[in-house]
């Protein structure tokens, strides 16, 4: 940021950004038929609308504070009006104010409840606090239901809001990281890449002198391949919790070209076979691998204040449920195409190696820089 | 004007000494709700209307305002109180003031004569500079004399990268306020678009023939030590900004300009000294933890945490305007590459400064992704930059292509 100079009357408001601007604090917990409120607004912007510091001095003491407690009660209070669906609710004042210190000086802590009509579903909010003196105020709302929250950030263009209270819970929570999940595996070319590499031979066993020939029977190659997508899932679940959880963290550079690698070696295998018959140990060991590239994905969708626990649980579930679709779209065809020349060559061998060099142009370009993009 | 600011700087010491007590890192008990023990306890430092003559005024003119919200002049005169309270306490919650006294103009596409040059100082303080830009533009169409106007839009021209069209705006200035202020203008101009050499040439001459005032002079010599500091003149850059500072112990950015100078100089625990004593300000604290990070002090988690707290409010109100110091905190105490190439990204679609560019080449170098550098190496070039610092590190990520 420049800054402009104090030559001339204007100059280096830039500068002034280093400093928070007005925000509340406004928290709602749901509470029987109503809600219990805490609202805490700072003493800079309540003397600049009700000159709290009476004698002038710059300096706003307990005592003064204290003295016009039902004023700003009042002030306050009269900015905001909470409705359940769509009957409105009264708000009354509770106890004595308080204090407390936000990182940008002394809040007034103002305790509320708000009396609704019949248990809600859905929470109005307006809030009016404040943009009147200053429209750059925000209002941060956060409305909780049980173990659920959710935030709002009210301004002076957008000061009305509508929280869903049944939607405000874990399971929907937990519904949403599914989805994401889901997404995941399917955006993630190299998740499904490893998963397809290892799966391709799942139709097949290698008799005794090394050839491929077609399982007989539906069941063991079903087995086969619950067993493979059983050990990534595993392992990608626990690095996945371990690194979310910061017991481990890996730069993501290392990770993103080990997965690449890993993709590699698992097609490779296909084509020039050096681990027999125990793949679901290799999916078992690249799936660890895997899960911290989860992690980074998950860190990167900015996740909202709730239950780790259930963000993981939900997120992995996603994640399993995306390659069972995978898994349930490939095996059928793979066993009806087993016997043919096409599925053995081209396929298996042919496929192997076109996910190896995918994988190569991968790894070039995340352990070397080298920018061939196409993906 | 000497004695106002004078009181004002009192008010500010007063606060920043208080703020080493209770501000800018309150007591845990105290971030959990409380009753304070006693009547007499201080809670908040605000201005004084008992012993300020401007909180008087404003306080006088809001009530004026707030009968007749329609009249001009008054809004003009608090919004520019207001603006300038926001620069002296470094609050951005005058900024919101003087906002809210222009708000019968606010939205209008063309408000009368006065409006645009206070409305484009506030939205540039927003980082929301092509609206910035349409309102000066207009503005000094409205009144080509206005020297105010056409300063404030060199340097927003300056901040955006448009080098030339910045360099057009200083030259009324020779003529308007005089030649020290055209000198700095097209320095700083000059210094932004990479050409430190010929900006500090340029300023040396100038102040050679003497300042106006102790205020131009800083002025001047701030713009100075930063060109230096660019051109890669370590040694001139220090002595320059311990003047500055001398001269204005209160002025924020370039005490920060020269926590940069040190901390690049490898002095982390000199920077750290300068900056202690003023962590109420975002930028100043960051300087703090990147010092202590270099450090390796016990100090160091904590402040993180601090600031890393600080930004996260920032965010939740849903601002972006830390962007580029918070590429700096994701590359060098986060020490995650990937975050900070795309919060450098973020700054460099909003601003072409200096610290812009260097950004965002060091972490594309750091997160091992050249390529994302290229429009910072391809600006470099267009605009013709030859400060070593950015040219050097240009020639490393040309280097890191294939």
């Amino acid at each position: 940021m420049s800054r402009l100079a104090s030559l001339l009357l204007l100059l280096a408001p830039l500068a002034a950004l280093a400093h928070k601007p007005s925000d509340s604090y406004l928290h709602l917990t749901r509470d029987g038929n109503g809600f219990s409120g805490r609202w805490d607004v700072a003493l800079k912007d309540l003397d600049e609308v009700l000159s709290l510091d009476a004698e002038g001095d710059g300096a706003i003491t307990w005592g003064e504070l204290r003295a016009r407690q039902a004023d700003v009660a009042g002030y306050v209070l009269a900015r905001l009006a909470l409705g359940a669906d769509g009957a409105p609710c009264t708000l009354e004042p509770g106890s004595a104010a308080r204090v407390v210190r936000h990182s940008d000086g002394a809040y007034a802590v103002l305790d509320f409840t708000a009396r609704c009509p019949a248990g809600p579903a859905a929470l109005d909010v307006d809030y009016t606090l404040l943009f009147d003196r200053d429209p750059q105020h925000r209002g941060i709302v956060r409305v909780a239901n049980g173990s659920a929250s959710e935030t709002l950030v009210l301004s002076a263009s957008k000061h009305t809001a509508r929280v869903s209270l049944e939607g405000l819970s874990p399971w929907r929570r937990f519904g949403d990281m599914v989805v994401e999940g889901v997404k995941h595996i399917f955006a993630g070319l190299d998740h499904l890449l490893f998963l397809f590499a290892l799966l391709l031979p799942s139709v097949l066993r290698r008799d005794a002198d090394g050839r491929w020939v077609p399982v007989l029977a539906f069941g063991p190659a079903v087995k086969d391949v619950v067993k493979v997508v059983s050990a990534f899932t595993v392992a990608h679940s626990l690095t996945l919790s371990a690194a979310v959880l910061g017991f481990v963290s890996l730069p993501s550079r290392f990770v993103e070209s080990a997965i690449a690698a890993s993709v590699i070696a698992a097609a490779l295998n296909n084509v020039f076979p050096v681990v027999r018959g125990t793949r679901w140990v290799a999916a078992l060991a690249l799936g660890l691998l895997h899960g911290f590239g989860f992690a980074s994905t998950l860190a990167d969708l900015e996740l909202p204040g709730g239950s780790l626990a259930v963000t993981l649980l939900g997120f992995n579930v996603g994640v399993e449920l995306g390659q069972l679709a995978c898994v349930a779209a490939f095996l059928p065809l793979a066993f009806a195409l087993r016997g043919s020349v096409l599925y053995r060559r081209a396929l298996l061998v042919g496929g192997s190696a076109a996910i190896a060099l995918v994988a190569c142009v991968w790894l070039a370009e995340r352990a070397f820089g080298v920018g061939l993009s196409f993906t | 004007m000497p004695r106002s600011r004078f009181v004002t700087h009192l008010a500010v010491g007063a606060v920043a000494v208080l703020s080493l007590r209770c501000g800018s890192n309150p007591p845990a008990a105290e971030r959990v709700p409380f009753t304070p023990t006693s009547d007499a306890v201080v809670l908040e430092q605000v201005p004084a209307t008992a012993g300020d003559a401007r909180a008087r005024e404003r306080a006088a003119l809001r009530r004026a305002l707030a009968a007749q919200p329609e009249q001009l002049d008054l809004a003009l005169r608090l919004a520019r109180l207001d603006i300038e309270e926001s620069r002296m306490r470094g609050d951005p919650r005058y900024l919101g003031r003087a906002q809210a006294a222009l708000a019968p103009w606010w939205d209008a596409a063309s408000p009368p004569p006065g409006v645009r040059l206070l409305r484009a100082t506030i939205l540039q303080s927003r980082h929301e500079f092509p609206a910035a830009l349409t309102d000066l533009d207009a503005a000094v169409q409205e009144d080509p004399r206005n020297a105010q106007a056409w300063l404030t839009r060199a340097v927003v021209l300056g901040v955006r990268g448009e080098h030339a069209e910045a360099a057009r705006s200083c030259a009324p200035l020779s003529a308007l306020a005089g030649p020290l202020t055209a000198a700095v203008c097209e320095a700083q101009v000059k210094s932004l678009a990479g050409r430190s050499r010929q900006a500090s040439a340029l300023l040396t001459d100038a102040l050679a023939r003497g300042a106006p005032g102790p205020e131009a002079e800083a002025w001047a010599l701030s713009t100075l030590a930063e060109a230096a500091a660019r051109s890669g003149d370590t040694a001139r850059a220090e002595k320059l900004f311990v003047r500055t500072l001398a001269l204005d112990p209160g002025d924020a950015y370039t005490r920060a300009a020269y926590a940069d100078l040190l901390l690049d100089a490898g002095r982390p625990r000199e920077a750290a000294t300068l900056v202690r004593g003023h962590t109420e300000d975002d930028n100043q604290l960051l300087r703090l933890v990147l010092a202590e990070t270099a450090l390796g002090s016990a100090e160091a988690a904590p402040l993180a945490a601090e600031l890393a707290e600080r930004y996260a409010a920032s965010h939740l109100r849903g601002d972006g305007l830390h962007a580029r110091e918070e590429a700096r905190f994701a590359l060098h105490v986060e020490k995650a590459p990937d975050r900070a190439l795309t919060l450098a990204r973020a700054s460099w679609d909003v601003q072409r400064e200096p610290w812009d560019v260097r950004l965002l080449l060091e972490t594309a170098l750091a997160a091992g992704k050249p390529e994302a550098a290229a429009p910072a190496v391809e600006y470099l070039q267009a605009t013709g930059c030859e400060d070593p610092g950015l040219v050097a590190l240009a020639e490393r990520v040309r280097r890191s292509l294939p």
